[in-house]
């Protein structure tokens, strides 16, 4: 795929990737997903996305060719290939923080290489494609068991890490009440994993009737569209005894709707890090000395947000990419004994050249989509 | 309460990874101290250069491994240039940035045109998806955003009756 603009990609013939470091290997993609963070490089919102590039960060691929350094992957290895690009060796790979790498982004130290995403998350052409150059190979991919579905493997790559990653990150205790703002792939994996912490009670809040509908039922929780809710933080409020939750966790990010002045300046004018709705009303709902768990992308510029209510009410807020290589073997094993079933979520299964749709379909949730894959034309025969 | 689980331990996998010790939220970092001894790791062997590759001055710099899509060429490559003398906390790195993206997409229609490829916007902007799953909202759009065309035009050119 071409990225060509904002709302605009297609796809193009370029040339192969090729080995330009001792430690990459070339993988000939199987599957690849769109994801919510796609959408922000879609909208034009990523500073230095440049026209020419292939997105894509969530994808599992058959290597087809490795560098002099590679040691433990081999050709013909069937791979996920975790979103973070990490070198493993820096002291921040070394602690587990395998989205915070210093060794794989130049153009900017706020965050690790990210496969896909702009430059500002290293300059890396990403998945969406029939090749991609994956480097450090020996650290992150994973060779895909072999009584794994390929359609869970994929979503192993980002969503299923990214919503686990979120309710860790809400040290929710045995009991909580936890709030999770977004019902899209990562928001509903975020309210799944929130049962496995021990959350008393789990209550997701969107804009999208299916997204809700779907939510309900997969998570198992409560749902609510915040359209029909006056003041989401006065009904969160309502509902725990006016004191709020216990845990909040952001899982929409920038592209946020519900508040005009937000939308403008965060979507619109492009004059802050998005637009920061769910934050607001997270930090809002959530109770004193509660937690904050952000999961949704930001730019890089300042965003609006209630800080001084962080500051009153004593909260603890907690954020990150998500550190896919850490959590995957924990991730394999919920896989394998079925207390996760990430495919269920696939609901668009898309061949590669149509790219173009598949993007206006996610983006704008039409044919009640919840997660795309696409398929390149190798994969299908 | 819709949906609620009236016993929540009846959820699949509930409690699985139930962590006392994770209040509120343990340090998820694994402690090693690494970094006050600085940028001393042993580092992975150096991808060399191929392409210009900008880096973020608040680094020595470039990392070991990176990105070699789509490097600065053009008005755009020399905003970028530009953005890239200020650092990452600065507007004045981010905001040449956006206007370079911007021109990006000028260029980006100007290369098609030099290949004598004239872009399908429309099919870039997955129009077909929309026709066929969203046909009320686009019919919608389209007829809105011609008469906003319409009524400026009929401004203008009342204006210059004038
Ligand atoms: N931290 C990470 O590692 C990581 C990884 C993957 C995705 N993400 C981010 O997570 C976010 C969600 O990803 P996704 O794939 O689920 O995206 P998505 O776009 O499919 O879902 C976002 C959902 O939020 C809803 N929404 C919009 N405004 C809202 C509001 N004010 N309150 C509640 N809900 C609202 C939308 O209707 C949509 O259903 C994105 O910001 C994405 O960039 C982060
Ligand atoms: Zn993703
Ligand atoms: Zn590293």
């Amino acid at each position: 795929m071409n990225y060509r603009g904002p709302h605009r990609v297609r796809i193009d013939h370029k040339p192969e990737p090729e080995i330009l470091h001792p430690q990459d290997a070339i993988v000939r993609v199987t599957r690849t997903c769109i994801c919510g963070s796609d959408l922000h490089l879609y909208n034009g919102s990523v500073p230095d996305t440049r026209v020419g590039m292939t997105f894509g960060h969530e994808f599992t691929g058959v290597v087809e060719e490795i560098g002099d350094g590679v040691e433990k992957l081999k050709v013909g290895d069937h791979v996920l290939v975790p979103f973070n690009i990490a070198c493993g060796s820096c002291v921040f790979c070394q602690q587990g923080l395998y989205g915070n790498c210093h060794e794989s982004n130049p153009q900017a130290t706020a965050v690790g290489g990210i496969y896909g995403y702009s430059h500002t998350a290293g300059g890396y052409d990403g998945g969406q494609a029939e090749y991609v150059r994956v480097p450090y190979a020996d650290v992150s991919p994973t060779v895909i068991p072999d009584w794994m579905d390929p359609d869970d493997a994929v979503l192993l790559t980002d969503v299923v890490p990214t919503g686990y990653q979120g309710a860790e990150m809400g040290g929710i205790q045995t009991g909580d009440t936890v709030v999770v703002f977004g019902a899209g792939p990562v928001g509903i994996m975020a309210a799944r994993c929130a049962w496995l912490f021990g959350a008393g009670r789990v209550i997701v809040i969107d804009c999208v009737d299916f997204r809700l509908e779907f939510a309900r039922n997969y998570a198992p929780c409560e749902a609510y569209d915040f359209r029909s809710l006056e003041d989401p933080v006065v009904f969160i409020k309502g509902t725990t005894d006016s004191l709020g939750a216990d845990v909040v966790i952001d899982a929409v990010g920038a592209e946020a709707a519900g508040s005009a002045l937000q939308t403008v300046l965060g979507r619109k004018l492009l004059l802050q890090g998005g637009s920061a709705t769910a934050l607001h009303w997270s930090i809002n709902s959530v109770k004193k000395g509660g937690i904050v768990s952000i999961v949704g992308v930001y730019g890089p510029v300042g965003t609006h947000v209630p800080m001084g209510n962080v500051v009153n009410k004593g909260l603890t807020i907690r954020a990150n990419q998500a550190s896919v290589k850490r959590l995957l073997p924990r991730l394999i094993e919920h896989v394998q004994s079925g207390v996760l079933d990430p495919k269920a979520m696939i609901t668009h299964r898309v061949p590669l050249e149509e790219v173009s749709d598949a993007y206006r379909i996610f983006s704008a949730k039409l044919d009640d989509c919840i997660k795309p894959v696409l398929m390149p034309p190798s994969a299908r025969s | 309460m819709e949906h609620t689980p009236k016993d929540p331990s009846q959820v699949e996998g509930w409690g699985v990874d139930v962590d006392p010790k994770n209040d509120p939220t343990y340090p998820m970092k694994h402690r090693t101290d690494g970094e006050h001894a600085g940028y001393s790791w042993e580092r992975p062997p150096q991808q060399p250069p191929t392409v210009e590759v900008l880096h973020s001055i608040e680094r020595s710099d470039l990392t070991s491994a990176f990105g070699t899509s789509t490097p600065p060429s053009g008005p755009s490559g020399a905003l970028r240039r530009f953005a890239f003398r200020y650092s990452e906390s600065s507007y004045a790195h981010w905001l040449p940035l956006m206007l370079a993206d911007r021109v990006g997409v000028v260029e980006g229609v100007l290369g098609d045109l030099g290949h004598g490829r004239v872009p399908n916007v429309l099919a870039e902007r997955g129009w077909k998806a929309e026709w066929e799953h969203n046909r009320r909202g686009l019919v919608r759009r389209v007829l809105v955003q011609a008469g906003l065309a319409l009524v400026t035009v009929a401004y203008l050119r009342g204006r210059k009756a004038d």
